[in-house]
Formats: structure tokens, C-alpha cells, sequence
């Protein structure tokens, strides 16, 4: 489903990602762990063109996504995306927040887009919420109501850019609950987390990335119980 | 007759000689209606202009970020009396046009660069993330824009555009040095006919006042409504 070749991104001279080649099957869940700093966030990014890549090449359904002359918003409609900050836009109700994309892009009447939207509020336990403002929820609240609004676009893939390092340590359980059904019912997801717990229980596979490189990748078994690399057997021996 | 009763009577009078006798009160009215007039559709030339300054500054392209720099550090740089007469008896010397309309293009010109400088601010002031957002969803650049950073960014200048109404409304008591008959004009007119300065000054002073006062007054209840997406 995703294909990367040789991805490198530079900020200046910085090297950030230096040369990343992976595959995403449909239906896997991807976790991506590493320290701060190691470019996971950035090859995130990269994936639905927020960043764009210095060199290397990056597939969604065998189609080049970074090329010259790609439409840049269709293939982001395909990606939907949760930020650490949430990002919700402030001035629209819970329900406006979910239904703006698909209607302004056509995909859906005004109509089908709310009725959408109370199956996705009701799916994340938040269908009294939908007359809301986002600064009337919590922190959890409007990190689910942000997984609600990506779906509203029904993506293919879905990607987490650590969405709950923001969350008050009480409000993380109710945003990774949310992911786990998600990751049940068959979404292709990459989830950037510092969560090790969740990773080991939802990842179908690991990505350990340090120094802008895919230092291992297994299931969580391998990851995390025999580690092959240095770097990874110290990464884990400090966040475990 | 004591001291007070004295000045009270002569307030009076006065009050009779500037705003009562020969209709005087008159002159001040039409004042006011040209003073209005003149600052309406200076206000909305000068959102205009501002609008387009401010996306010249925010342009990626060159030439049009040095034209709007040029003309905010010209505009801010000069006094605006200089600014309109210049633009009434130079720029416009040939042109049939009304005197209020040439004025309030000189006011509009004025507050455009500084009405460019709030916009500016207020969009550069909306946090990223929300263009982020927007772009994640597959919206377009000029979409996100439309959509989700001016609606936030009008909230957030709204306050100093008001100060720039304020200002602009009150810089518009210049217009006499090109011959039209405002508030000031007004009271300026009737000093000289008679002769006492006090009374005619005091309308004028009180006339902007309550002017301001009733834009202030409507203004705050349109933030109000403005806000509504602040209440927790």
C-alpha cells in the first residue's frame, strides 16, 4: 500500500531521514518508536507531503506521490491524520470541525456529512458533544473528536503523529482505546507514540528509528524481547 | 447676583450665540454628516487596501513584498495632512470628482497601510498547526486560508481594526485644509463668527465623543458575538 524508497529529508545540513525504504501492507499497524529527535515524526510528515523529501521516493498505490506534478491535496484525502496538538479549529462547533472537508471537497451533501459524523461521534463516545466548542472538551475529548474528523474523509490510511504525548496521563487510556478498535476493524494505520504498553499490543509490526534510519523493524516480540540492535537494546533498556 | 449665577448666564448666552442663533446648530449637523460619510468609506477603502498590502507582505513573490514595503514605510513615514493635500490638490487637482469621495480615498490610502500591518499580524498570529490541519484533510492552500485561518485571524485584530476606526474617524477632523465643512470645520466656522472660542470647541469636543462612543458601544457587541467559540 505504501511504498518508500530511499527517503532522505534535510533541514539545511541537517540530515534528518537518511534513507528510509520500507512497506506498508494494507492493514498493517505500524508503530514507530525512537528517540526524540530521530526523525520519526519527520517521516511521518513525509508520508502525506506536510514535509516534502529532499531525495528518495515515496508510492501510495503504486502511484508516485512525490512527483513534480502529483495533486498534492487528493492524495492527502487519502491519508488522514492526528496531530500531538490536536489542531482543532477553534472557531467551528465539534460537529462543523468533522463535516468541513468532506463537504467543502464535495465528498459528501451537508446532509450525508452530518449524519456521517454522528456515526464517528458515537463511535468515539462523544455524540452529546457535537454542538460543542472544542474549548469546552478536555484534552482526550478533542484528540478523539480529531481521530472522528479524519475518518469523516474515510481515508485509507491513517497516521498518528504521537497523539497523546499532549494528554493529561489520565486521558491517555480513552485516546488509545479508540486507536485499538480502530486498529480492530482493519485500518491501515502508522502511529508515531512513545506508548511501549500499546505498542506491543496493537503493532502487527515495530519500527525502531534512530539517526534518521530504520535501525529494526519485527513484530513487537522480536522489538522488544530480542532486540537485535545495539541502539535498540539501549533505547529499550530506558524507556522499558 | 453671586459668581456662579454670573457664569451660568454666560454659558447661556454663549451657548445661544454658537449653536442657537442664525441656525448655527445647522452647520454642525451637516458636519456631522460629512465627518460620517468621509470616515464609512474611508474605513472600507482602507480594508480594502489593507487586505491587498497585507497578502503583498505575505507573498512569496518578490516584487510584491518590496511594493508593500514601500508603501507601509511611505504612508507610515508622512503626516496625513501632508498625505491628503497632496493627494486633493496634486494627485486629484484634474479630477471631477466629489471633494468628500477625493478625501476619503486619502484617508482610505492612509489606514490601508496601517489596517495592512493588523491583518498581517493577525494571520501570522494563527497558530500552524490549524494550516496543517486543513491541508491534512486534502483542502487547498487558498481553502485552508479562507476557511480556517482569516475567520480566526479576523477575531484576533478585531480589537485593533476598532482602534484603526477610532483613530482614522478622528484623523478625518483634517479634512477642512481641503475645504470641506466637518465637525471641526463646523465649530472652527462659528468661532470665527463669534469670536469666542470656548462653546464651539466644547460641541465639537462633545459631538466626537459621543460619536466614538456609539461606534465603541456597537463594535464590542459584534466581538461579543465574535467570541462565541471562547466559552468553556
Amino acid at each position: 500500500m505504501i511504498k518508500v524508497k530511499n527517503l532522505h529529508k534535510k533541514f539545511g545540513g541537517l540530515t534528518v531521514l537518511d534513507g528510509i525504504d520500507e512497506h506498508i501492507e494494507q492493514g498493517e499497524v505500524v508503530v514507530i518508536i525512537g528517540p526524540s529527535g530521530s526523525g520519526k515524526s519527520t517521516f511521518l510528515r513525509c508520508l502525506n507531503l506536510l514535509e516534502k523529501a529532499t531525495d528518495g521516493e515515496i508510492y501510495v498505490d503504486d502511484e508516485q506521490i512525490n512527483a513534480p506534478k502529483v495533486n498534492v491535496n487528493r492524495v492527502r484525502q487519502k491519508m488522514g491524520m492526528v496531530f500531538q496538538q490536536f489542531n482543532l479549529f477553534p472557531h467551528l462547533t465539534i460537529m462543523d470541525n468533522i463535516t468541513l472537508a468532506p463537504v467543502l471537497l464535495k465528498k459528501m451533501t451537508r446532509e450525508e456529512a452530518v449524519k456521517r459524523g454522528q456515526e464517528l461521534l458515537e463511535r468515539v463516545n462523544l455524540s452529546e458533544k457535537a454542538d460543542a466548542y472544542p474549548a469546552q472538551l478536555s484534552g482526550g475529548q478533542k484528540q478523539r473528536v480529531a481521530i472522528a474528523r479524519a475518518l469523516a474523509m474515510n481515508p485509507e490510511i491513517m497516521l498518528f503523529d504521537e497523539p497523546t504525548s499532549a494528554l493529561d496521563p489520565e486521558m491517555v487510556g480513552e485516546v488509545l482505546d479508540v486507536m485499538k478498535d480502530l486498529a480492530k476493524s482493519g485500518m491501515t494505520m502508522v502511529i508515531v507514540t512513545h506508548e511501549m504498553g500499546f505498542a506491543r499490543e496493537v503493532a502487527s509490526r515495530v519500527l525502531f528509528i534512530d539517526q534518521g534510519k530504520v535501525m529494526e523493524s519485527g513484530t513487537p516480540d522480536q522489538v522488544f524481547n530480542n532486540p537485535q540492535n545495539e541502539r535498540t537494546k539501549l533505547f529499550l533498556s530506558k524507556v522499558l | 447676583m453671586t459668581g456662579l449665577q454670573v457664569w451660568w448666564a454666560d454659558f447661556c448666552g454663549d451657548f445661544y450665540s454658537s449653536f442657537i442663533r442664525e441656525d448655527r446648530y445647522k452647520l454642525l449637523l451637516d458636519g456631522i454628516g460629512v465627518t460620517i460619510k468621509v470616515s464609512l468609506l474611508a474605513i472600507i477603502i482602507g480594508i480594502l487596501i489593507g487586505i491587498l498590502i497585507a497578502l503583498c507582505n505575505l507573498s512569496r513573490y518578490k516584487p510584491l513584498k518590496i511594493f508593500g514595503g514601500i508603501y507601509t514605510d511611505i504612508i507610515r513615514g508622512t503626516p496625513s495632512v501632508t498625505q491628503l493635500m497632496l493627494i486633493y490638490f496634486v494627485i486629484f487637482a484634474s479630477v471631477r470628482l466629489d471633494k468628500w469621495i477625493i478625501a476619503s480615498i486619502a484617508f482610505g490610502i492612509n489606514s490601508g497601510a496601517y489596517v495592512s500591518e493588523i491583518i498581517r499580524a493577525g494571520i501570522l498570529s494563527v497558530d500552524h498547526g490549524q494550516t496543517e490541519a486543513g491541508r491534512s484533510l486534502g483542502l487547498s492552500a487558498s481553502q485552508t486560508m479562507i476557511r480556517i485561518v482569516i475567520p480566526q485571524a479576523v477575531k484576533n485584530i478585531f480589537p485593533a481594526l476598532c482602534n484603526e476606526f477610532i483613530v482614522l474617524i478622528k484623523e478625518t477632523a483634517i479634512v477642512g485644509y481641503v475645504g470641506l465643512m466637518d465637525i471641526q470645520k463646523a465649530g472652527d466656522f462659528i468661532k470665527s463668527a463669534t469670536f469666542k472660542p470656548f462653546m464651539p470647541l466644547l460641541g465639537t469636543a462633545v459631538i466626537y465623543y459621543v460619536l466614538i462612543k456609539l461606534l465603541t458601544l456597537a463594535l464590542r457587541q459584534v466581538e461579543k458575538r465574535l467570541r462565541k467559540s471562547d466559552i468553556r
